[in-house]
């Protein structure tokens, strides 16, 4: 039967492993798998809601891989960088097992195509495309900043999807099908036994159902409302794409979430939300007030609020901004990249082949990852040899590899010295104690593996930390559904049910649209639109978004609560007039779930851990006492509420080397 | 800045099923008007959510006919200016045009191997299953970085 819209075609299918998204943690458990999977015939297969060419946070590609630890540094030295940029609170054994493994995939990366920036003998740059030594072999990098390297990447995307495709064969990837939840097992509630999406594309309802799946869907945007409203709304910092499917869907599913208080407002060049990396690690450049001062001089015992997170070498990324906003508040903006007398600097002590080069790679870190700062610096003739630019801290974003830590709760690596009890009351039951509990990567429901930005506690895993992360989950996946082989997978929920649930904004339309002349006003119904600014609004006023400077307290995330709740409520009455707005009345309601998350997290934390990221009014301090310790938190979809708990923290790598 | 499509270059790649920019748009904007209801002008593609264009250029470095440009943000961005490129096999030139009329040209490379040649498992030694629990993937090329184990404080 071919489908038609409101009646689609169902089609089941049992495979023993789902792969769900296709970005950079997919596309390396892609190329991972298929090799362990060889001569075990299990079946494999891959789901995106777009084409892996182009999907997710690197579709526009990226100007620098942004991990790379390089033969001179220890993984122990990573794991203590991203433990004090995330203000003490990470999982050292997550942090440290990545960085045994990610210059691996930054050799693959290199070895299909990507020309990565080195350094000659003479210490001069030459791009990637120049054929010096590779990397495997020896070849020295560019290295923007300790952990940085520079890439001509504006087919980053393409290359590892081409890899990641051609190792699981065309016919076992489906493209724009998107994924709206996950089905429990029949005979046991925390077990994951299949996952249910929809063709933007064709009328097509897709069941699957396995033994295990990789659910890397990235992180979630727009659910504070952005600082462009109209037609730029579009141009947030994080990728529009991205809606929190990850995290709202393994929730659901009964998965355990860690930190979801955590948050990144990246502070970018203004409106185009351009990368500033290159223009602080690479050309110097300083940022400062309006008058010329340098913010982060001028207000520098501000760090000493906050000991030991800002006596670091590099201060914490929200501490940076913390002492941005303080100009900001106090009347002193705009901020500017002073980006004029950084490149006359560099004139003085570079080579005229270097300076020569130097404008294009200002240029081309833009143009490799960020076209509309480009469009914005030629609308408003901005040359940067000539003319600085402003920056501004954006609005929220949630996501757990780029410089942020939330996500979910997952199975470490077991050499590592992890704990495996735990000291506080409170942990609901059925959850598992210590750090590791078998399978890498697994989360605490069965069967249900993440990666990327799915998971949490960890972050700045980044485009090669998220490939090697997504490989790391292929061998443990292989190995469970090789000890899982007889174990058949059963629906909690009939599919006539889930067709209906995913359809109800389809239905809505059908049955209420004639009652009223305009389309999109009609008491029976709401738009995914209107569903979406109703969120922004909420989290933007109550929950420290960009019109309260970031600030909360608990009396506002009480009125956040109860909002929220109702917001929920309608979204039962979300409408969908085509296959497009199916699309975005689901991702909303992904967002939803991710935003209630966020501010339960908050609202249980009584500190202020991210100071301009967030601050609890209330609360406005950094309590090592009492919150030094993982805040994390499960859902129940049946009563549809949070339960948070704490968890211990340990450090696994001594973390006083950073201040010696 | 979202996309516009060019009524005098689109062909609606050719009245196939798929059109290049519907296939690659990550955020599901493009849209081939097949018979011209919603936009006046059958057979050719749109941006039929322009507000949640995120400027990947994604749909503009592949259309075929070169149809697709951008107009920067109305909303923020002066009009005047733009930024537009050709990607070929192993490189992209982008030319850009400021609202005060200087133009720049550059060119970068994007890729050091013929487009489809990747041949993920050529070379590479099988996995070894008895592996499969320890930390290492199944092909390492002098990037695994075994790490000291002093370090590790509870060891
Ligand atoms: C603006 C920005 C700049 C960055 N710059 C750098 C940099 O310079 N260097 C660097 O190394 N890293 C950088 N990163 C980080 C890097 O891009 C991410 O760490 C990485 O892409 C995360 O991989 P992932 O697989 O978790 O998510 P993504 O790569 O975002 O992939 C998510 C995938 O899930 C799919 N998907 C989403 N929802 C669904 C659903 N419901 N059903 C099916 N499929 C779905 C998407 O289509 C996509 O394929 C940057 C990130 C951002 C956002
Ligand atoms: S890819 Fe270009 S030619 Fe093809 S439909 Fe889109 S705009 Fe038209
Ligand atoms: S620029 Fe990117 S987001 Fe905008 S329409 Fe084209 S492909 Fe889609």
């Amino acid at each position: 039967m071919a489908g038609e819209f409101g009646n689609p075609e169902v089609i089941e299918e049992e495979v023993d492993i789902l792969l769900i998204g296709g970005g950079m943690a997919c596309c390396g458990a892609a190329f991972e798998i298929m090799r362990w999977a060889e001569g075990t015939d299990l079946k494999i297969k891959l789901v995106d809601k777009a084409a892996m060419d182009r999907s997710g946070a690197v579709a526009q590609g990226l100007s620098a891989i942004n991990t790379y630890i390089g033969s001179e540094q220890d993984p122990a030295d990573y794991a203590r960088m991203v433990s004090n940029d995330l203000m003490g609170i990470t999982r050292d054994d997550l942090a440290y097992d990545l960085g045994r493994h990610v210059d691996e995939s930054v050799h693959l990366f290199e070895e299909w195509g990507l020309p990565i920036w080195k350094t000659d003998e003479n210490g001069e740059r030459h791009n990637g495309a120049e054929g010096l030594t590779p990397l495997k072999d020896g070849g020295k990098p560019v290295r923007s900043g300790k952990w940085q390297i520079m890439i001509n990447g504006e087919s980053y995307k393409w290359i590892v999807a081409e890899a990641a495709k051609k190792a699981m064969g065309i016919d076992n990837i489906q493209e724009r099908v998107f994924i709206v939840k996950l089905v429990n097992d029949k005979n046991d509630p925390n077990r994951v036994a299949g996952a249910v999406g929809f063709s933007v594309r064709e009328h097509k309802l897709y069941v699957y159902k396995f033994k295990a799946c990789l659910l890397a869907a990235g992180g979630c945007v727009n659910l504070f409302r952005p600082r462009s409203v109209g037609e730029g709304q579009g141009r947030a910092w994080y990728p529009v794409w991205n809606a929190g499917s990850t995290y709202a869907m393994a929730a659901e599913a009964g998965a355990e979430l860690t930190m979801m208080e955590n948050r990144f407002v990246p502070t970018r060049f203004k409106d185009g939300y351009g990368p500033v990396g290159a223009w602080f690690l690479l050309f110097k450049a300083k940022a400062t007030n309006a008058f010329g001062e340098v913010y982060m001089d001028r207000n520098k015992e501000m760090l000493d609020d906050y000991p030991p997170y800002g006596q670091a070498a590099v201060p914490a990324s929200c501490l940076r901004n913390h002492l941005m906003l303080k100009e900001m508040r106090e009347g002193r903006g705009p901020i500017y990249m002073d980006t004029v007398t950084a490149l006359a600097n560099l004139r003085e002590t570079l080579s005229p082949r270097e300076v020569k080069h130097l404008e294009a790679e200002a240029w081309e870190d833009f143009l490799d990852m960020c076209v509309g700062q480009c469009g914005i610096w030629v609308g408003e003739n901005i040359e940067p040899e000539k003319k600085n630019s402003e920056l501004m801290p954006t609005e929220p974003y949630l996501l757990g590899s780029h410089s942020g830590c939330c996500g979910i709760w997952v199975s470490g690596p077991e050499d590592v010295g992890a704990p495996t009890d735990e000291e506080y009351d409170g942990i609901p039951e059925h959850l598992p104690k210590g750090w590791n509990w078998g399978y890498r990567s697994m989360t605490t429901v069965k069967g249900l593996f993440t990666a990327g930005d799915g998971v949490g506690a960890s972050g700045h895993k980044f485009s090669s930390g998220s490939h090697a992360e997504g490989r790391m989950c292929a061998k443990s996946m292989v190995k469970f559904a090789l000890d899982n082989k007889d174990w058949k997978p059963e629906l909690d929920t009939p599919v006539d049910q889930l067709m209906e649930e995913i359809y109800k904004p389809v239905r809505n339309f059908i049955e209420h649209k004639d009652y009223t002349t305009a389309i999109d006003v009609n008491p029976n119904y709401i738009t995914p639109r209107m569903l979406q600014f109703r969120l922004q609004k909420i989290m933007d006023e109550y929950v420290a978004g960009v019109a309260t400077y970031y600030t909360t307290n608990s009396k506002m995330l009480e009125v956040a609560e109860e909002k929220l709740g109702m917001l929920k409520e309608d979204a039962e009455k979300m409408r969908a007039k085509d296959l497009h707005e199916l699309l975005r009345a689901w991702e909303n309601y992904h967002r939803i779930l991710t935003a209630e998350a966020h501010m339960k997290h908050i609202q249980f934390r009584e500190e202020s851990r991210y100071p301009g990221f967030y601050y609890r009014m209330d609360y406005n301090i950094v309590d090592e006492d009492n919150w030094k310790c993982f805040v994390n938190s499960v859902y129940d979809k049946n009563t549809k509420t949070w339960t948070c708990f704490k968890r211990k923290h340990v450090d696994l790598v001594d973390k006083s080397k950073l201040f010696k | 800045m979202p996309t516009f499509v060019r009524t005098d270059k689109c062909d609606g790649c050719k009245g196939q099923d798929k059109t290049a920019c519907m296939y690659i748009c990550p955020h599901d904007l493009m849209k081939l008007d097949k018979d011209g209801s919603e936009t006046g002008h059958a057979m050719k593609a749109f941006n039929q959510e322009p507000d949640q264009c995120w400027e990947c250029y994604s749909c503009v470095k592949i259309c075929p006919q070169q149809a697709i440009e951008a107009r920067h943000y109305a909303d923020i961005v002066p009009l005047g200016g733009s930024v537009q490129p050709l990607r070929g096999t192993d490189s992209i030139m982008w030319t850009i045009k400021f609202r005060n009329g200087t133009m720049k040209r550059f060119k970068f490379p994007i890729r050091t191997t013929p487009e489809g040649s990747i041949d993920p498992y050529a070379g590479k030694p099988a996995a070894d299953m008895s592996k499969i629990s320890e930390p290492g993937f199944f092909c390492q090329e002098n990037g695994y970085r075994e790490g000291d184990r002093s370090e590790l404080i509870r060891v």
